[in-house]
């Protein structure tokens, strides 16, 4: 298939043509997923999490810089809400990474979530899939930051950074929403403002609650200062760049990358089979008014909801009930 | 109280059976629709009439007093424009020094009495006319100033000691101020007998124009170097203009003006009184403010009295002033480009005509008003004729200069006065809480504040609850041509000609010695106002000397919030 | 099957910071119901039309208040067409004479909206003209 051959050349014409289609859950993008599968798993898949204003469009600007000087190519995929009343959205994360759009070995890409539950956009993973497959070696994730759903992004990345900031009572909101028990590494962000140290304990005592085996991976912290002073601010992305490497030998080392992938997969298989089996079943549903028919049933109680799911299963799925 | 007992009882009988007669009237014949209509511009409500009761907690002495004494409302001026109008200040530069120097003796010529300077693209932001980010910018929307040779033409037969000149130059402002300072050592003038203004307000840029370079902090430091640099050495000179002018073109309302504005300025007097240690009482004067002046003709009369007054109060009481001179909030106008339309352009001489009476009731000090053609290309000749005549006509013509603040004790006005100054106070606090200025914008609040106003105001104009004659009402199909002025693009390569010329003949060791020492003083925090004249003199470009700051302090890019 | 969604860029080319259109019209779009990435100030065309192919974007819009637009207009179309991205439709706006339009026209700019366009006629604009690829 020509098409995927040119992403596997890394043609980013194509590439963003069939990321779009996968957006609009065009048939067609499926076919060229197949194709395209066999040729994945070798990009290092980074999240990067965080309440809004939490600066992650400028560090994932920084990292791709980080990445690039060591040779790597890098993938991004920047994700913005979608407006529930207007159905449209600005997404603005690029603009913090414009500086690289010449650079042949950076694909930057906006998503929407298009009302996806949560931060992250239903093509987030085959969108992963075709930047893996266009031979990028690293691909940042970069998610909305708000909402429970946040923590979806574990079953994308093989490594997860939770990025917060002083003052901003962000590690209450965090600890709320679930994203701290995520984090591979803790970023402070804009470290020189006041109450950086604070943040800092708090999160180690928070790491000092949780049990962590012997020999286990203990999220380290890294502060970045502010991105205005380009010294501080560099040696901060330094630093986050050996603790991502770090925590990449570290799966490797522990025969634990293998665990980070299947889990990957598993919400893979999970998302198709719900497409394959769930979905065309409740599009005839719909499309027949049967589904209607069985609400007006569980309505006026004659009936309640296992029993109803178990007579749709008999009658599609032969050999499951 | 402002008004005696008897007085307010008076009116307050009145007012009832005024009141009474609106809503028989009112029965029979309503007021026009929609309700909108009856607001300012920027969307503040107006009521149908104003009296005593809306003034009548004001304090005399305290609120309107006199003129030349405390706030300062009635202006700073003791004669008000008996002794001296009002500056009559042309923005303009096109292509290169040679063209702009002639529209400039044109000026002269034609009744100006002070110089303003556009430059283009590629200097405002600091890159030499060659840059490859220059392409097709190069004299398009201003001078193209790339070395002190360019600099030399541009004033050529200007008389330094006696025409002020104003630069509108931001990031780059030490380097064309060095050009200026230089140029005036060169012809033989004592830098204490030049005079004029370097616009030289970085915090309006990250809210509003987005002339960026360096991060916030470094640059302003870089503007406490002017101020210091112009306290101990140039005292005529203006060494920043604190600029609400373009946070309003960006889309903010009136009071957004207002309050931006002032808390830039406040922002700034307390960077040098904590950098430099200077007396408040010794770099005051150094200060001076640029106001838009919009369509809403009342607003922007009681605004510009507002500021005067919110001005006064913040040096007096905030800072401690003890110089009343520096209680003087000193100000230069510009009727607004964004109320003209590019439908009917002929409309906009009358635009222009009302804002530029507007800031004159407002007690503006310098004014340029806009050419009719300006939303459309740079203006041509004839069409900057009658914009200067416009201000002639109002200062000579109309007799509004007779007396001083005509509008003062009227009930709207002083309470529209009163007002705003109460919501920029709020303002100005809310910043204040969040650290300042500064940290405001690294927030994005300002910069948020006016998208979300101008995003509102483009809407009522879509929904006609605002109208714009020509664009939203009273559409004509019919389009008249004007005439319009080209820049050609031989400007440029002309412009890279001569830029090359001055390369190859410059002494280059020692231009590269000036640049390591600006390096070295960037490095060290000290005033880099003595090592960019010295690099001028030597004929380094405005970009050489701007990429010693980004390299240095580090560039800044667009955020781009929205 | 989903439908599908209008993307388009609003940009800035060169050096111009005047934002005021572009943001308005950013979120003019958004309400309009498409996606839009902005590019923010300060852009070459060359930065342009390569955000524009990785972004798979059905028009680019540009606003430029300089006068620098017979310049950079021309360019970023130009570069799309290089790239393969012909279909991608390029428009302008901002401070641009009448006697500009025609030679954008001929270098390939659709479409020219001026001070003074309705929000309301741009968007009418891009729902006759630019359609979502299939």
């Amino acid at each position: 298939m020509e098409k995927t051959d040119k992403i596997r050349a890394g043609d980013v014409r194509e590439a963003s043509r069939l990321i779009r289609s996968i957006e609009d859950s065009v048939p067609e993008a499926k076919s060229a997923i197949k194709h395209i599968y066999p040729f994945t798993g070798k990009a290092q898949v980074i999240g990067i999490t965080g309440s809004p204003g939490a600066g992650k469009s400028t560090l994932v600007d920084g990292l791709i810089e980080c990445f690039r000087k060591t040779g790597k190519t890098v993938g991004v995929l920047a994700v913005d809400p979608t407006s529930p009343f207007t159905g449209g959205a600005i997404l603005g994360d690029r603009i913090r990474m414009q500086r690289h759009a010449e650079d042949a070995g950076v694909f930057v890409r906006s998503l929407a979530t298009r009302g996806a539950l949560g931060g992250l956009s239903k093509a987030v993973g085959d969108a992963i899939h075709v930047m893996d497959a266009m031979g990028k070696d690293v691909i940042l994730v970069e998610t909305v930051g708000s909402g429970q759903q946040e923590v979806e992004i574990i079953n994308h990345a093989h490594t997860v950074l939770v990025v917060l900031i002083p003052g901003m009572g962000d590690e209450i909101q965090a600890i709320k929403a679930g994203i701290m028990e995520i984090a591979d590494v803790f970023v402070i962000n804009k470290a020189d403002r006041e109450g950086s140290g604070k943040l800092q304990r708090e999160i180690m005592a928070m790491l000092d609650m949780s049990p962590i085996p012997a020999g286990g991976w203990r999220p380290p912290i890294v502060k970045i200062g502010n991105a205005f002073d380009p010294a501080e601010f560099e040696k901060g992305l330094e630093e986050l760049t050996t603790k991502i490497l770090d925590h990449r030998e570290y799966l490797i080392n522990h025969n634990l990358l293998g665990d980070r992938i299947r889990r990957k997969r598993t919400h893979e298989l999970n998302e198709a089979l719900r497409e394959a089996i769930l979905e065309p079943v409740l599009n005839l549903l719909v499309s027949s008014g049967e589904l209607d028919r069985m609400l007006d049933r569980l309505q006026k109680k004659e009936v309640d909801p296992y029993t109803l799911a178990e007579e749709v299963a008999k009658k599609h799925l032969t050999g499951c009930v | 109280m402002y008004f005696a007992k008897e007085l307010l009882e008076q009116s307050s009988t009145l007012r009832k059976k005024w009141e009474d007669e609106v809503r028989k009237v009112v029965a029979k014949n309503p007021d026009q629709k929609p309700e909108r209509l009856w607001t300012t511009v920027s969307d503040l409500p107006i009521k149908r009439l104003y009296a005593p009761e809306d003034i009548k907690d004001m304090n005399f002495a305290e609120d309107i007093s006199y003129p030349g004494q405390f706030p300062f409302i009635r202006g700073n001026q003791v004669t008000g424009y008996r002794g001296k109008y009002w500056t009559f200040r042309m923005f303009s530069g096109m292509g290169d020094a040679k063209t702009t120097n002639e529209r400039w003796h044109l000026l002269l010529k034609e009744g100006q009495t002070g110089l303003s300077t556009a430059f283009d693209f590629p200097t405002l932001m600091g890159y030499d006319s060659d840059s490859p980010k220059a392409r097709g910018e190069c004299g398009k929307c201003g001078v193209a100033i790339d070395t002190l040779e360019d600099f030399m033409q541009l004033i050529d037969g200007v008389p330094m000691d006696k025409v002020t000149t104003s630069m509108t130059i931001n990031p780059p402002a030490t380097a064309l101020w060095a050009m200026y300072c230089a140029a005036a050592q060169i012809r033989g003038i004592p830098l204490d007998k030049i005079g004029g203004t370097i616009q030289n307000d970085m915090l309006k840029e990250f809210i509003a124009q987005k002339t960026l370079m360096c991060p916030p902090e470094p640059s302003v430091k870089l503007i406490s170097d002017t101020v210091e640099f112009g306290t101990k050495y140039v005292p005529r000179w203006n060494t920043i203009s604190i600029s609400g002018y373009h946070i309003r073109e960006a889309g903010s309302t009136a009071v957004q003006e207002l309050a931006f504005t002032l808390r830039d300025g406040m922002e700034y007097v307390e960077d040098v009184l904590r950098r430099k240690g200077l007396d408040i009482d010794s770099f005051a004067t150094r200060l001076s403010f640029f106001y838009n002046s919009h369509i809403d003709f009342f607003e922007e009369i009681a605004k510009l009295r507002a500021a005067r007054r919110i001005w006064a109060k913040a040096m007096r009481d905030r800072y401690k002033a003890k110089d009343p001179r520096s209680w003087w909030m000193r100000f230069h106008t510009q009727t607004a480009g964004c109320s003209l339309t590019a439908q009917q352009p002929y409309n906009n001489v009358v635009r222009t005509a009302t804002e530029a009476l507007a800031a004159v009731l407002g007690g503006t000090q310098s004014l340029h008003t806009n050419s009719l053609d300006e939303v459309l290309c740079l203006p041509s000749d004839h069409a900057v004729q009658i914009a200067l005549r416009t201000q002639q006509i109002i200062a000579e013509e109309t007799g509004v200069a007779n007396t001083i603040d005509p509008l003062a004790g009227s009930y709207f006005i002083e309470a529209l006065t009163n007002e705003m100054e109460q919501q920029a106070w709020d303002y100005i606090h809310k910043i204040d809480e969040m650290g300042g200025m500064v940290a405001a914008i690294e927030k994005g609040f300002p910069q948020l504040e006016i998208s979300d106003a101008a995003y509102k105001f483009q809407r009522q104009i879509d929904a006609g609850e605002k109208i714009m004659v020509g664009v939203n009402k009273y559409v004509s199909e019919q389009v008249e041509p004007i005439p319009f002025l080209e820049i050609d693009d031989t400007v440029e390569t002309e412009q890279i000609e001569r830029l090359n010329a001055v390369r190859r003949k410059r002494d280059n060791k020692a231009v590269k010695k000036c640049l390591d020492d600006l390096r070295n003083a960037c490095k060290k925090g000290e005033n880099v106002m003595p090592y960019c004249i010295e690099a001028v003199k030597e004929l380094a470009s405005v970009q050489e000397i701007c990429d010693v700051y980004r390299e240095v302090y580090g560039e800044y890019r667009d955020p781009g919030l929205y | 099957m989903a439908k599908r969604k209008i993307r388009v860029m609003v940009a800035k080319p060169g050096l111009d910071g005047h934002d005021r259109g572009a943001r308005v019209l950013a979120r003019c779009f958004r309400d309009a119901g498409y996606e839009v990435i902005y590019t923010g100030c300060h852009q070459t065309p060359e930065q342009i039309a390569a955000a524009a192919i990785q972004e798979d974007v059905d028009m680019v819009g540009l606003s430029c208040l300089s006068g620098a637009h017979r310049y950079l207009f021309p360019a970023v179309k130009k570069l799309l067409v290089e790239k393969g991205a012909d279909d991608i439709v390029v428009v302008g706006g901002g401070i641009i004479p009448d006697q500009d339009f025609q030679y954008l026209y001929d270098n390939g700019i659709k479409e020219i909206f001026t001070p003074g366009a309705t929000l309301e006629s741009i968007v009418k604009w891009v729902n006759e003209n630019v359609k979502p690829r299939n």
